[in-house]
């Protein structure tokens, strides 16, 4: 696998056009935010337990902010290839369509960590204040990391379908907010289908991570889920072969 | 070092190529002539390994662009048309990038990069963004990485195209200085070009090969007469009537008044022979005022529309 050259110029590239910089910027800020308020809302109203409920609250809203930013992230990772026509002498270099995707993929999914990893500050803080349990804590970053993942593999495939990349992000949170709310019309749909739409909806995979509770279940469904989408971008990509033009 | 079999090529309907074989042997320049979409991208991308054909055989340096694409890959050097490259790269880091890319050793990739920078006249530039660079600039950025690994073949689609005539004639040079040890397929519909830098042409029209052949060899092949110009002050009739006499001429053009009571003519005439001696005592011997003579080459130009026109090859 010779995926580094292009997770390196990837990185690199995230970097340079300043783009992490300000995602990163503006997830901190509003995922800050959110800790507070969420920390705030504890403490004044008393009588709920924060070990149990501060986390469920807090990774709930940040997954909010997710939906807005990763797709910023993976817009340009083929979108921007194909408009500057880069793309050609990419796919003329001697990788395989798998490694290219790979370095991409991984890149961003690098970028997405960088931005977790960061919000690791906020347990700490509260640690020196209050007793903090790691157990929970580490199911809910899971659950954060695996649902980015899906979210980023959503975002790729899109971007390889597309040369704009406004069209790109635009298509990927609609796509990622589709697999949120699909169950929630339960109503409107047969008893069938609404179990259907429960097991293939983000929803309650997530939730199971913030409880605390990790579920083989639920870490199979976002690896499927990242698994099926890079599929789809492979053969995406492999469409250049049929179709001819970029 | 290239070897091209039945070659055919499909977008859905529209047609890229169709049955296309040629061979090309080491240390060539071959000129890839056709007007726009006539299937000169189509045949490089197959060669390149960028997509392969619905049917044929393509062999780049011994290596089946089907079979084994990545081994192909690892020794052709590319410049696309549009010279695509990422602008907000440094040039430095971005060669540093191709030759990784390209699966050079970690220890020559330092060295490589300076030397091949060098060759191509950009070490001045290193440090600055590619897309800040000017064009005839990144021309060279882009034969940079397409050289960077020694690559055996080189396909440049449109080297020279956007370039102002000095950055053409320096292009054309440092292509024309590369061959020897790199075979080279360059595409151009500037005709030209092709008997400036090439040994040999491949004319592609409409997605078929109508000629391959050297510059000229196309030329003597298809003047099949030679053609003589001759302009002459008055007596239009008179004058048309004893070019005739000479022997060995076929067919007289008028080509109607090139100055106030000047009228020139196109003498076709049969090929093996000579009539500039009878032209000019036939001019004395009637005390004709001559204007100009002189024998008309059949230019590139026109062998490619006769090509071009109908299947005559």
């Amino acid at each position: 696998m010779n995926f580094f050259p292009i997770l390196k110029k990837e990185l690199r590239s995230y970097f340079t056009s300043l783009i992490a910089y300000i995602v990163l910027a503006v997830f901190l800020v509003i995922a800050g935010y959110y800790f507070y308020t969420d920390l705030a809302l504890f403490v004044l109203w008393g009588g709920s337990s924060v070990q149990e409920g501060l986390w469920q609250y807090l990774f709930h809203d940040i997954r909010l902010i997710l939906l807005l930013t990763i797709p910023l992230l993976t817009m340009r990772l083929f979108a921007e290839e194909k408009k500057l026509g880069t793309i050609e002498l990419l796919l003329t270099y001697p990788f395989r369509d798998i490694e290219i995707l790979l370095g991409k993929y991984l890149a961003c999914l690098a970028v997405f960590s960088l931005m977790l990893g960061l919000t690791i500050l906020y347990p700490i803080l509260l640690a020196i204040v209050y007793q903090v349990e790691v157990g929970p804590l580490i199911a809910s970053y899971l659950g954060m990391f695996l649902l980015g993942s899906a979210f980023i593999s959503c975002g790729i495939m899109v971007s390889s379908l597309t040369e704009n990349q406004i069209v790109a992000a635009l298509i990927t949170s609609g796509t990622i907010i589709t697999f949120w709310f699909i169950d929630w019309n339960e109503a409107a749909v047969s008893p069938t289908i609404a179990t259907v739409l429960h097991h293939i909806s983000f929803f309650e995979h997530f939730y199971n991570f913030v409880r605390g509770i990790i579920d083989t279940k639920d870490v199979i469904y976002f690896m499927l889920f990242t698994f099926f989408f890079l599929f789809l971008t492979l053969r995406s990509l492999e469409s250049r072969r049929w179709r001819g033009l970029r | 070092m290239i070897e091209v079999e039945n070659l055919t090529k499909y977008y859905g309907e529209i047609r890229g190529i169709e049955d296309v074989s040629f061979s090309i042997k080491k240390g060539e320049i071959t000129g890839f002539l056709g007007p726009n979409g006539s299937g000169k991208t189509t045949t490089m991308r197959i060669l390149t390994c960028f997509f392969p054909p619905n049917s044929g055989r393509a062999r780049v340096a011994g290596y089946d662009v089907i079979e084994n694409p990545i081994e192909g890959r690892r020794r052709i050097g590319y410049v696309p048309e549009t010279v695509p490259l990422y602008p907000d790269m440094k040039v430095k880091t971005y060669l540093n990038f191709v030759a990784e890319a390209k699966r050079m050793e970690k220890g020559q990739r330092r060295r490589k990069i300076n030397e091949i920078m060098e060759q191509c006249g950009i070490s001045g530039v290193s440090h600055r963004l590619v897309g800040n660079l000017s064009k005839g600039y990144r021309q060279r950025v882009g034969l940079a990485q397409a050289l960077i690994n020694d690559p055996e073949v080189l396909i440049l689609d449109e080297p020279t195209i956007g370039l102002d005539p000095k950055q053409v004639v320096e292009i054309r040079q440092f292509i024309k200085n590369l061959a020897g040890e790199r075979t080279i397929i360059l595409s151009t519909h500037i005709l030209s070009e092709v008997s400036m830098t090439c040994e040999r042409v491949i004319i592609i029209h409409e997605g078929k090969i109508v000629a391959v052949d050297t510059p000229e060899n196309l030329m003597e092949r298809l003047q099949k007469t030679s053609r003589t110009l001759i302009q002459i002050e008055g007596g239009q009739q008179e004058v048309k009537d004893k070019l005739k006499t000479i022997p060995g001429v076929i067919n007289i053009l008028e080509k109607g008044e090139s100055s106030p009571g000047v009228f020139s003519y196109e003498v076709e005439s049969e090929k093996e022979r000579e009539i500039s001696g009878e032209l000019s005592y036939l001019v004395y011997s009637n005390n004709w005022k001559l204007v100009e003579i002189r024998a008309m080459k059949m230019s590139l130009e026109n062998i490619f529309i006769e090509l071009t026109k109908e299947d005559k090859v």
